[in-house]
């Protein structure tokens, strides 16, 4: 089988590369060794947040915030998108300088999304909040979608326009000949002069196979989520000095994250929760809003991403004639996707992007 | 030395063997491995030990007791054997999470706690096998598992009486109780298509050989014929009706629409491994096609594919209450040799007995997996209205449109539409997922997978959850 361009992964990065090369019309495949979506495409916690970016990431962030608010025009679906604003909470003076100064420096790059915001707003915006807190950094165009609707909206729509997609095929080798990719799988060989690499936390394997050296470390993010209860808050809440993403879901339920990671077993994709940090989570919640001690966690769950010693992602061509990379996002690609998608379908066709990805860039391993 | 009850017990960090359920198969594999010397300790969410078939036996009054049956009192001695052993016995425990470290998050009163265990024993016994039917969800509609739990426990039973609907022993065994004790029973409505008599006939010669169980259902039979009880055979097309709570029940009998006003319908289509700890833990499963169920890989001593972690009883395929007391028993035997207590030649040794009654119990297995083999069309959920996942109020026709949209297995299929994500975690859809998942997609059940196991598997709220591991930091 052939096409123009050969993506490994069909995760979200590897559906909107399709998906905007295809829009240009180029033939497009996509390759995946589970289900669309399997890993931390589709169980993500599914934050659009531009609050808190490295400053890398920034132009890149605030044009994906862009897309996501007309996010219909691009998929035909708005991913049940809300944007209520994200917000860190400072709960002493300490914290409240830590915010002042990321404001500060976001400012002096030329960017005004992120805001200082006192007591009195921070408590008209969230009037649950425990009340020792005196002021929050925000971001008012930030929100959440819902990841695994994302992923399909991206996978339908890159489909309609002719994409091809294999799941359950994984790619066992690569091969260059002549001046063609050849990806070897049991369902076949699948061939096109162009490459490009997002497979999330199997990249590192697809690079080296490719020629680079990428330093992949696979994790798995812990999630909660509880019973359904009353709406009581709209922005997502996170703290200056503490691990937390906090929200509650259109649907009522509460969506708790904190970074802290379960235990992996790569080879059998198999993660155990890591019931110390959860305890952790579960304090840092009760420390923001101590009436949800009742509520009831229905389920907890770790997906299988990438992450980078610098915890940023890798995007970018390759060293190989024709191959190009994008992965590592280090748990907080969800937001990226959209933008990420166009500087690869860009780099493809016209051989360049407008947006700055030097600090992306595979070689600096 | 007795076992004393559960709050006085200072429970340890650590066990040798930790046995989850105090039925059948966890009381004597307990009663086994203490015998030998094993330090164990027994969970269960129970205040008493019994399981579900012998519940509140030591409480019962002997007047109720009578009316359950043979059976019913023959755990009085499993009960009182479990009594004289020393284990810790905790009570009203709930277990909410286990890994494949063999860390056991447990839940007293209040206070939840973390245990470890060389060995586990899981002894989770059976659940009722969810079928939604259209109007499954109304009030008054129950399972009838449930109708024979407060009747065990509390000695209630229906006043302004009951249909009972649906195929298996213990559907006759529940309207044979009831019988005994005076209840009004409308009708027994049995949905065993009658093909499955022939389906049967082949496995009976071998089901002879325990003819006592098939002596018991003739006579069950007979005693509800002779109270003049209706019982309408080949009964398909079920439908609870009603507005905010069930008014009547709906069917097809001889080629006839029929409808029976009631306000109670207790429904029940066997039954399956109650698997919800062993797939948090990711022990592996396959599907059955006899007993219609996916069953753990387990070898003949129980043990399953994550080390330490051995299932036995009803939780490792359906059985029965002897059989289940045989297997702990083996179970036991074979962790106690995997802690280095016993050696193998004793353990095969001690092990032959209760091999030879295990296999004399189950020769009427593969007759009643026949005789009350549920319609593939039942289990896959005909009508598109059907709410198949009640906490989520997801319908069968919902199901069906993503599978039409590409999502191929259960787990897919959850993501987009929310089945099985609301606090039951899936107990009440996981089965009719899979059937539909396979059905609508041309493909057997097992292609159409089961959820992924998600921890807690029992509530668990953020307090009780902040107060573990206090010394624990970011």
């Amino acid at each position: 089988m052939r096409a123009d361009v050969l993506i490994i992964g069909g995760g979200l990065i590897g559906f909107s590369t399709a998906l905007q090369l295809a829009m240009r019309g180029s033939r497009c495949i996509v390759l995946e060794k589970d289900s669309a979506g399997r890993h931390a495409s589709g169980v993500n916690a599914g934050g659009l947040r531009q609050l808190n970016r490295h400053p890398a990431e920034i132009p890149l962030s605030v044009a994906a915030a862009e897309m996501w608010h007309n996010i219909d025009t691009l998929v035909g679906s708005d991913c049940d998108t809300r944007f209520p604003g994200q917000i860190r909470v400072a709960e002493n003076a300490a914290d409240m300088l830590l915010l002042e100064e990321r404001a500060a420096m976001v400012r002096s790059l030329g960017f005004q999304h992120e805001e200082i915001i006192g007591k009195d707003q921070l408590y008209r915006l969230v009037p649950a909040l425990s009340p020792h807190c005196i002021g929050g950094l925000i971001s008012r165009k930030d929100g959440y979608g819902r990841p695994f609707h994302a992923l399909d909206a991206f996978r339908r729509k890159a489909c309609s326009l002719g994409v091809e997609f294999h799941s359950s095929t994984r790619v066992d080798e690569l091969e260059r000949s002549g001046t063609e990719w050849s990806a070897i799988t049991a369902k076949g060989e699948f061939r096109a002069p162009l490459l490009v690499n997002c497979a999330g936390a199997w990249a590192g394997r697809i690079a080296a196979a490719a020629g680079d050296a990428a330093p992949v470390k696979p994790g798995a993010p812990m999630l909660m989520i509880s019973e359904r209860i009353p709406h009581f808050m709209d922005p997502v809440i996170g703290a200056a000095s503490r691990k937390l993403s906090f929200k509650q879901m259109q649907n009522g339920t509460l969506l708790i994250g904190g970074a802290h990671m379960a235990k992996l077993d790569l080879e059998h994709q198999v993660t155990d929760m890591n019931w110390a940090k959860l305890a952790v989570s579960a304090r840092t919640v009760m420390a923001l809003f101590p009436q949800l001690k009742n509520v009831r966690i229905v389920r907890t769950w770790a997906g299988i991403e990438a992450f980078m010693p610098d915890n940023l992602p890798v995007i970018g061509s390759g060293t190989s004639p024709g191959v190009y990379h994008a992965f590592g996002f280090s748990a907080h690609g969800f937001q990226l996707s959209p933008v990420v998608g166009k500087i690869m379908s860009q780099l493809i066709l016209d051989g360049k992007t407008d947006l700055p990805i030097e600090a992306f860039s595979i070689e600096r391993f | 030395m007795p076992a004393c009850d559960g709050p006085t017990i200072v429970v340890k960090d650590h066990y040798q063997l930790v046995i989850i359920g105090a039925g059948p198969t966890g009381l004597s594999a307990a009663r086994v491995a203490a015998d030998h010397g094993v330090d164990v300790a027994l969970l269960d969410e129970q205040p008493a030990p019994g399981g579900q078939i012998y519940r509140a036996m030591e409480s019962i009054p002997p007047a109720r007791a009578g009316l359950l049956g043979d059976e019913y009192q023959h755990g009085r001695k499993i009960v009182s054997s479990f009594r004289q052993c020393n284990v810790d016995y905790l009570s009203d425990t709930q277990v909410w999470s286990l890994n494949s470290k063999r860390e056991i998050g447990l839940l007293q009163g209040d206070e939840p706690l973390m245990i470890t265990a060389d060995q586990v024993l899981l002894a989770s016994g059976a659940m009722e096998r969810p079928v939604p039917f259209p109007g499954w969800t109304l009030p008054g509609v129950m399972n009838a598992g449930a109708g024979q739990i407060l009747f065990k426990s509390h000695g209630i039973v229906p006043n302004d009486g009951v249909v009972l609907a649906g195929s298996g022993p213990l559907l006759l065994l529940l309207a044979w109780q009831y019988m005994h004790a005076g209840v009004k029973i409308q009708a027994l409505l049995d949905l065993t298509p009658m093909r499955n008599h022939l389906r049967a006939l082949p496995r009976l010669p071998r089901a002879l050989m325990a003819r006592h169980y098939l002596a018991k259902g003739l006579v069950y039979k007979k005693d509800l014929k002779r109270a003049g009880i209706s019982t309408l055979h080949n009964v398909s097309d079920l439908h609870a009706t009603g507005n905010d709570h069930i008014s009547s029940v709906s069917f097809r009998h001889r080629g006839r629409q029929r409808s029976i006003e009631t306000e109670l319908l207790l429904v029940h289509f066997g039954l399956i491994p109650n698997a919800h700890l062993s797939r948090a833990a990711g022990c592996e499963y396959q599907w059955d096609r006899s007993q219609q169920c996916w069953r753990p890989e387990l070898d003949d001593w129980g043990s399953s594919s994550i080390d330490g972690i051995l299932i036995a009883g009803d939780g490792a395929g359906i059985g029965g209450a002897r059989t289940a007391e045989h297997a702990g028993r083996l179970s036991a035997l074979q962790a106690t040799y995997a802690l280095g207590i016993i050696d193998k030649y004793e353990r095969d040794q001690l092990s032959r007995d209760d091999r030879k009654w295990m296999h004399d119990d189950l020769h009427i297995r593969p007759f009643l997996e026949s005789f009350f083999h549920i319609p593939r069309k039942l289990l896959s959920v005909p009508d598109d209205d059907t709410i198949v996942c009640r906490c989520e109020e997801v319908t069968a026709g919902e199901i069906r449109m993503a599978v039409a949209d590409g999502h191929s297995d259960s787990n897919q299929v959850k993501f987009l539409t929310r089945c099985g994500m609301g606090p039951c975690q899936g107990r009440q859809c996981a089965e009719a997922v899979a059937h539909i998942v396979a059905a609508a997609g041309g493909e057997k059940v097992a292609q159409g997978g089961h959820y992924r196991g998600r921890p807690p598997v029992a509530p668990l709220t953020l307090g009780q959850l902040a107060s573990l591991y206090p010394e624990e930091t970011e």
